[in-house]
């Protein structure tokens, strides 16, 4: 489940500015989700829809896949840089905590800096996932393209 | 202080390029891996929608990077991709965790493109942690379409322990 951060406002350079925090994402994964995203990464690990499994290697239970999460970052820039036909150059998270299904987790980014190198507009951001605690567990941080207005 | 558990021969494998794999990039794929995520944007579903917005065919959605051709001859039963890296040590520690990827892009992944993928453990290091003691392994992978232009590159760490 997802509450769309899809806002279809088209960002353009000149728009955005240091500090500022970009649309939120929040996902909601249900253990369907991480059975839907084993089938559509091909990482079919037990500890992520496998309740024995994943206790018998002393997790508390069944976790959010880490590239899942990677997945939705990626999902919370495009859904930003999309309508304006910007693009995603990189994004990278380091997974600090676990994430559990059937728990809100919101995706977050706040743009750090602005620069221009070969003719592109580049848009750095600190990007993040949050869990119901508010606790950062994929923190990282991501570089876009944006295109300038006429 | 825990036993060294880096061979020479972990040792020896860091910088080794592999053996070229192909992923394939197909509309089933794409679609597969959008709904997965829960994209909505039609650009990852609807192929008119991509032709109108310039693209070749349906856009691989942020992270997918293409699908590895499984075969049992070679490939992993659990993760899909080719069996190597560090999964050919026996290192005693049975159980893994993701801990962290990073990806970068330098040109559009469409449908009906051919990914060739080489990699090479890029680091490898041993930490006590809360979870006992770990082997963190980093391994970067690089990604070049059939034009022979690289489209991606990718960093994951991998945790063992």
């Amino acid at each position: 489940m997802t509450t769309a951060a899809a806002t279809g406002n088209k960002v353009y350079f000149e728009d955005v500015e240091v500090g500022q925090e970009i649309p939120k994402l929040v996902k909601n994964p249900s253990t369907q989700q991480l059975v839907h995203w084993a089938a559509g990464s091909g990482d079919f690990y037990q500890i992520h829809y496998d309740q024995d499994f994943a206790r018998s290697t002393g997790l508390n239970g069944i976790i959010v896949h880490g590239a899942l999460k990677h997945a939705f970052l990626g999902q919370l820039l495009w859904d930003w840089v999309a309508p304006s036909g910007g693009t995603i150059k990189k994004w990278g998270v380091s997974y600090r905590g676990m994430d559990y299904p059937a728990q809100e987790m919101t995706c977050r980014g706040v743009i750090t800096g602005k620069r221009q190198e070969h003719g592109e507009n580049l848009v750095d951001l600190e990007i993040w996932t949050e869990n119901p605690s508010g606790q950062k567990t994929s923190p990282g941080t991501a570089t876009v393209s944006l295109p300038k207005r006429g | 202080m825990a036993e060294n558990l880096i061979t020479e021969e972990m040792k020896a494998a860091i910088g080794r390029e592999s053996e070229p794999s192909t992923n394939e990039v197909d509309k089933t794929g794409i679609r597969m891996f959008a709904r997965s995520v829960g994209h909505t944007d039609q650009v990852f579903y609807d192929e008119d929608e991509a032709k109108r917005r310039g693209y070749r065919g349906l856009l691989a959605p942020p992270h997918y990077l293409g699908t590895p051709i499984f075969n049992p001859k070679y490939s992993d039963p659990t993760f899909g991709g080719r069996r190597g890296g560090m999964r050919e040590f026996n290192t005693g520690l049975k159980r893994r965790l993701n801990g962290g990827t990073e990806m970068e892009y330098f040109g559009d992944i469409c449908a009906g493109d051919t990914l060739t993928v080489s990699s090479h453990i890029a680091d490898i290091a041993q930490r006590e942690g809360g979870i006992g003691t770990m082997l963190i392994t980093t391994t970067e992978t690089t990604y070049k379409n059939q034009l022979g232009q690289v489209v991606a590159k990718s960093r994951g760490t991998g945790i063992q322990y």
